[in-house]
């Protein structure tokens, strides 16, 4: 019978969850090297028992750490991330020039195909790709190297490379995300990479259709149509139906444009998930109402989802990397909160139950469908 | 023979318990010290000092015999007490943070 597996990356320590396919009953290992940030941990797509770890701290920077078991043991991998010549400078918040420092590793994406090759991104802002299993990295400098660089602004969780999505049909073609530069493109494997950002509206930057410059949240992809890109913008939720060439608006009823979030159905491409919060100042769910809202087609009709989902009193936030689907036939939608909570729906969003209640604050959340 | 104190989540991310003990070749330093910490338990590597400046992690402190070294040189030879053995170098996570 398939599994699950959720890799939870909290404020202090990572968490394993696993569950049969029935998703009701659920163990749970950790905390994972206690007290250290864990900003995010994801499994090989090509080798799910390889897991890679980013964990930091404030006292001691970074550190990668790796399983090959699925997480049950775990070994340093290296953590020197150099970038490539001088780095140079990008806007600091108010708007002077700023050298670049490198600060820790918000997201890491392992190759959908080689088990030892993994990218990372990172704070501030540049991608990694290490093809030795996390040994050794090389920074992909074509993307600070675009020349708009030197523009680019931290939002407020700090300069970030938050997103990466590789393309299941050519391994040439990648997305990344920056808050706040916006969403970018290469067509050869990391060498060169172009903006997609047109279509885009930030009123609070001076030109609000500059070609970099706006606070991606996060961006999500169904691996069957990876021309199609859905966004979660500091305002506004966008899709694009050709790689990022053209954007447009689909919040349509949301209560909230504003969000983090942004997750699609494992069998349902225009099926998409988001979760609204209030706004960019208090950064809780509106009304005190936990409510993740789903998308059939595709965007700008949404239905709010509630069942077992606290609907008084609940001000919580959920992260930009913390939702995730499973794959079992009755898809599963996992997402955790700054209060602890991790939350699972095992019929794509209808009902939802708490899988753990009192964690530190969830940071992100990746499932892996094992059989 | 030198011998270093850790703050516990250094020594959890090394799998060390206790005190380490160190052989240093030459004059015992901060840099010396950290070199062979570093040779020994790789792990360290970037945790005690960053990678490409060299610099101790400013939330990282050197104490011993009473006494803040984290300000010295990095070359600076340690005090006789520590340098012989009689007493520990203290390498102190500073207390903040939450």
């Amino acid at each position: 019978m398939s599994k699950v597996r959720v890799l939870v990356g909290t404020h202090k320590g990572a968490f394993i969850l696993t569950a049969d396919g029935k998703r009701e009953r659920w163990d749970v290992s950790g905390p994972h090297f206690a007290g250290w940030e864990i900003f995010h941990l994801k499994g090989s797509p090509a080798d799910p028992n390889r897991i890679y770890v980013s964990q930091s701290s404030g006292w001691s920077g970074q550190i990668i750490q790796r399983s090959d078991d699925g997480g049950k043991t775990w070994e340093v991998a290296g953590n020197k991330f150099a970038y490539e010549g001088v780095p140079g400078t990008h806007q600091w918040y108010d708007g002077t020039p700023h050298p670049w420092e490198f600060k820790r590793v918000w997201h890491l994406e392992p190759s959908l195909t080689d088990p030892e090759t993994v990218y990372a991104g990172v704070e501030d802002a540049a991608l990694f790709v290490s093809n030795d299993g996390g040994q050794n990295w090389q920074e992909l400098s074509g993307l600070r190297g675009h020349g708009s660089g030197p523009h680019w602004q931290p939002g407020a969780g700090g300069m970030c490379l938050h997103t990466i999505i590789q393309d299941p049909d050519d391994a040439e073609r990648m997305f990344i995300a920056i808050s706040a530069a916006g969403a970018f493109r290469t067509d050869d494997a990391g060498k060169t990479w172009k903006p997609i950002n047109r279509g885009l509206r930030s009123e609070h930057i001076p030109d609000p259709t500059a070609e970099v410059g706006h606070c991606v949240h996060h961006i999500a992809m169904h691996p069957a149509r990876p021309n199609v890109l859905f966004m979660q913008k500091h305002w506004d939720v966008l899709r694009t139906d050709d790689a990022g060439e053209l954007w447009r608006e689909i919040s349509g009823n949301l209560p909230s444009d504003f969000g983090f979030v942004i997750d699609v159905h494992a069998h349902e491409p225009e099926t998409i998930y988001v979760v609204p919060i209030k706004s960019d100042s208090e950064h809780f769910t509106p009304d005190g109402k936990l409510r993740v809202y789903r998308s059939r087609s595709g965007g700008n009709e949404w239905e709010a989802l509630t069942k077992g989902l606290p609907q008084a009193d609940c001000y919580v936030n959920v992260l930009r990397d913390a939702m995730a689907v499973d794959s079992l036939d009755q898809c599963g939608v996992y997402f955790g909160t700054t209060g602890g909570q991790v939350y699972a729906s095992a019929d794509a969003g209808d009902t939802w139950a708490p899988i753990v209640r009192d964690l530190p604050a969830v940071y992100s959340v990746e499932v892996q469908t094992l059989p | 023979m030198i011998r270093v104190e850790l703050p516990s989540h250094l020594r959890g991310l090394a799998h060390i318990s206790g005190e380490v003990r160190l052989d240093i070749e030459g004059q015992a330093t901060q840099r010396t010290v950290v070199d062979a910490l570093e040779a020994r338990y790789p792990m360290l590597r970037g945790a005690i000092r960053d990678h490409i400046t060299q610099k101790r992690r400013p939330f990282m402190r050197f104490f011993a015999c009473g006494e803040d070294l984290s300000h010295q040189e990095l070359d600076t030879p340690l005090p006789d007490e520590v340098a012989s053995g009689r007493e520990p170098l203290l390498i102190v996570g500073a207390i903040a943070g939450g």
